[in-house]
């Protein structure tokens, strides 16, 4: 029974993925040409910043970026509702913290230039942020329990830093009277670096913070599973 | 220059924000935000009922390159209705949550709240795919609240049933990309002409947006995943985030694929929705418990929605404004009658500590306001007059029967039957008046003995909106009918 | 169809179809497979399928600068595909299933 179920929906599978295929070869032999991307690279230098997926990312596209940062505060929200964070596995080896020393450094100062340079070149503050979150994992796996992120009540502060500047940037200036997210030319530059830099602290808090599975405890009482601390 | 439509989104964002950096005050700051945010949406829908449809445009740049933010008859009318639940829910919820769970529950309230008027305001297909997921994850966050294994389970169901509708839509907005060269509702729908292409995509759209809807038979995940939230977030998730997939998948029918769509698809969606009606109906007249039964309901409910499509493809130009306006009706009445009935079911709960329909009699009888919430509430989910239920029902069987498609109308009919049945299922527990366990005759006796006692202002929130969806929506339904005319400024 | 795109129509087929190979397979394992941590896989993978082609989409060439606005939508959906996966992980692991 499970095996006629499990043929049928390969067969299903196999016979929509012809169709999809051939849709996407007209697409891509047909006349769709260059799509938007003429349109942005032309409009690039109105944006303030250089780098046309940054310009993209938070110019154009703002509004979805903005929205993209409630999804991570959802999760963030979401993952503390469920409880306490858990236990670590296992206790972390002299290798790892002693790596953990040198790298996780290294990683702030990385993501600090990916923010910088993002206007210009690859980067930005997903990225930065990104890496923010990897250092905190770090942490964690090397025996930290609080992943390198302050205390609840800053942390939550944290959380919510991306969306909060981002909204109240783009209210102020509908305030103003430019509009809604509408970024005026000579101030363009620096509003996003603003913007992109209380994003990259919300993504990395948030990506730390999820690591943990729940809402962080106090330093003291985070016990692993499996035995105490080898030394 | 205010831009109500942008406010709309962003009001409930910043309420939401406050409530995760002040967890102390979250209740305060989100009953402020959901109050500043009805405001915001009730502008908006002034605003459209006074002249045009409103657009703006997110950043000065326009499509195809920007984002816009749009606002026709249909959108603004979902968009009060949902707004006025809402509020009605946060009410509700000032008192439902302990003291633990209330700093969990307003800043996720408050962005799935966001999310809601995103979609309903959306006008660009990658924006609703975000504003879908933001939806999702609230939602399944706030359903998996009580961190009950049997509420956690179904939940995650649900998230990682949203999670595969999601990633169908966008598969579908990535090949429309490819194909026409824009994100933009309105310069997509230009765009697009019939062939393969809008064909694959409008299966890949419409089906994840389906799973989503919960349109039988992708709809197994919705009663566990409803009847396990807590009571608030039941009445949310019936009410607005399954019609917010549905209002989805008909603006898309509407105007993206008006020229592509044909009696084929229609039908399908027509007989899928008999089936929801029959089966949803069914089940919840078998269902032991409240909440269960609320949410068939709804599964039934999104099958009369449905049913609509085949009417539309068939109808001439006529008569298409007459079933927009039925299924927009029948839309808003059953939002207000489902999140009346599961906020009531919540009050019993409450009350009686369980909410199991056969031993539900002495909080019923010690709770009246309640009970007639239910009633009405029942009224408005039979489809009896004045309901706007009725007129719904009314347009869709006399349009059936007219175009000569009599054979939606047996499915119509024996929902109805089974809903008044299950209704009067529940009903039945307010008139007995046996010996219960012991207790003298007198109702009153049990719940003086009840150690729970329910706020006057919970027990008049669903009266007060039950009473809008039998009441007002069905008396005063003439203004949406004029709502739905042609906007464009 | 004029003979210098056909390089970058070959790249745009190859990541194209691949990226709709994954997406298959990845529906394929979502009904199939049991396990939770199988499933968030399962959509992890379709989600890489759609943004391999919209890369594919995007894609003008060695010589052009390719077309950002895929590129951001991407960038987009894989942080609304990060925060997904970690609050289902968090469900799951609730519901005991960190032994999966």
């Amino acid at each position: 029974m499970m095996a006629v179920r499990n043929l049928l929906i390969v067969a299903a599978l196999a016979g929509i993925g012809v169709a999809l295929a051939w849709v996407l070869w007209g697409i891509l032999t047909g006349p769709a040409g260059d799509r938007l991307a003429d349109l942005a690279l032309a409009r690039v230098p109105e944006t303030g910043v250089s780098n046309p997926v940054t310009s993209v990312l938070l110019n154009f596209r703002a509004y979805d970026t903005l929205l993209e940062l409630a999804v991570l505060l959802a999760a963030a929200l979401g993952v503390w509702s469920t409880g306490k964070a858990l236990p670590g596995f296992l206790p972390a080896g002299e290798v790892l913290r002693g790596l953990t020393a040198t790298v996780v450094p290294l990683l702030v100062l990385s993501a600090g230039y990916m923010l910088w340079v993002g206007a210009h070149a690859p980067g930005g503050a997903f990225q930065a942020g990104a890496l923010l979150g990897a250092a905190g994992v770090l942490l964690r796996l090397s025996g930290q329990p609080s992943a390198g992120l302050p205390a609840l009540p800053w942390l939550r502060v944290g959380v919510g830093l991306g969306v909060l500047v981002f909204t109240l940037a783009a209210l102020v200036l509908m305030a103003m009277g430019a509009g809604f997210l509408t970024f005026p030319l000579g101030i363009a530059k620096w509003l996003i670096l603003v913007i992109e830099t209380a994003a990259t602290l919300a993504i990395g808090a948030t990506l730390a913070a999820v690591y943990l599975a729940g809402e962080p405890l106090p330093a003291s009482d985070a016990p692993c599973r499996q035995g105490g601390p080898r030394s | 220059m205010i831009d109500w439509l942008a406010l709309a989104v962003a009001l409930p964002l910043l309420g939401a924000v406050g409530a995760v950096m002040l967890p102390g005050r979250a209740p305060a700051i989100g009953l402020a935000g959901a109050v500043l945010t009805t405001s915001a949406a009730l502008s908006v829908g002034l605003l459209v009922a006074q002249g045009t449809a409103l657009r703006s445009d997110l950043g000065g740049w326009g499509a195809p390159l920007g984002i816009a933010l749009a606002a026709d008859g249909l959108s603004a009318a979902l968009l009060v209705m949902a707004n006025l639940v809402a509020l009605c829910i946060s009410v509700y919820a000032l008192d439902y949550f302990g003291a633990g769970s209330r700093r969990h529950f307003w800043p996720l309230w408050l962005l799935l709240w966001a999310a809601l008027n995103g979609l309903f305001l959306a006008a660009d297909l990658f924006n609703l795919y975000v504003t879908l997921e933001l939806l999702g994850i609230s939602a399944a966050a706030l359903g998996a609240l009580t961190g009950r294994p049997e509420a956690v389970g179904a939940n995650l169901r649900y998230l990682l049933v949203g999670l595969l509708g999601s990633m169908t839509y966008l598969l579908g907005v990535a090949l429309l990309y490819a194909g026409l060269g824009t994100l933009d509702l309105k310069l997509a729908a230009a765009a697009l002409t019939p062939g393969p292409l809008a064909w694959t995509v409008f299966a890949l759209m419409v089906g994840g947006l389906l799973l989503k809807a919960a349109l039988f038979p992708l709809h197994f995940w919705l009663p566990p995943a409803h009847a396990q939230a807590p009571a608030p977030v039941s009445a949310a998730l019936s009410a607005l985030v399954v019609k917010a997939a549905f209002y989805l998948v008909l603006r898309l029918w509407v105007d993206l694929f008006g020229a592509v769509t044909d009696g084929g698809a229609a039908t399908l969606l027509g007989a899928l929705g008999t089936g929801a009606v029959v089966w949803g109906s069914w089940r919840a007249f078998r269902a032991e418990r409240l909440k269960l039964l609320a949410a068939y309901s709804t599964v039934a409910q999104v099958g009369y929605l449905f049913l609509f499509f085949p009417l539309l493809a068939e109808a001439p130009a006529t008569q298409r404004q007459d079933l927009l306006g039925a299924v927009l009706l029948l839309a808003l009445t059953h939002g207000f009658a489902k999140a009346g009935l599961f906020l009531s079911a919540g009050l019993l709960q409450k009350a009686a500590g369980h909410d199991r329909i056969a031993d539900l009699g002495p909080s019923i009888q010690g709770l009246p306001a309640v009970a007639l919430a239910i009633g009405l509430a029942g009224v408005a989910l039979v489809g009896l007059p004045p309901s706007g239920t009725f007129i719904a029902k009314w347009v869709l069987l006399s349009s059936a029967i007219g175009s000569g498609q009599w054979w939606w109308a047996p499915g119509v009919v024996l929902g109805t039957l089974l809903a008044s049945a299950y209704v009067f299922r529940v009903l039945a527990n307010a008139f007995e008046r046996g010996p219960r366990h012991g207790s003298l005759h007198d109702a009153r006796g049990e719940l003086a003995a009840a150690p729970v006692s329910i706020g006057r202002l919970a027990q008049a929130v669903p009266l007060l909106m039950t009473l809008i969806a039998v009441a007002v929506l069905g008396l005063e339904a003439e203004p949406l009918w004029d709502l739905l005319q042609d906007r464009s400024p | 169809m004029p003979a210098g795109r056909t390089p970058v129509l070959i790249t745009q087929l190859i990541y194209g179809l691949g990226g709709l190979v994954l997406f298959l397979i990845g529906i394929w394992s979502f009904l199939v497979h049991e396990p939770l941590l199988r499933k968030l896989i399962a959509l992890n993978v379709m989600g890489a399928g759609v943004f391999h082609v919209l890369i594919a989409v995007a894609y003008r060439g060695l010589e052009t600068i390719p077309d950002p606005v895929p590129h951001a939508l991407v960038l987009t959906g894989i942080v609304v595909a990060v925060s997904a996966t970690a609050l289902a992980l968090t469900l799951g692991l609730r519901l005991g299933h960190g032994d999966d």
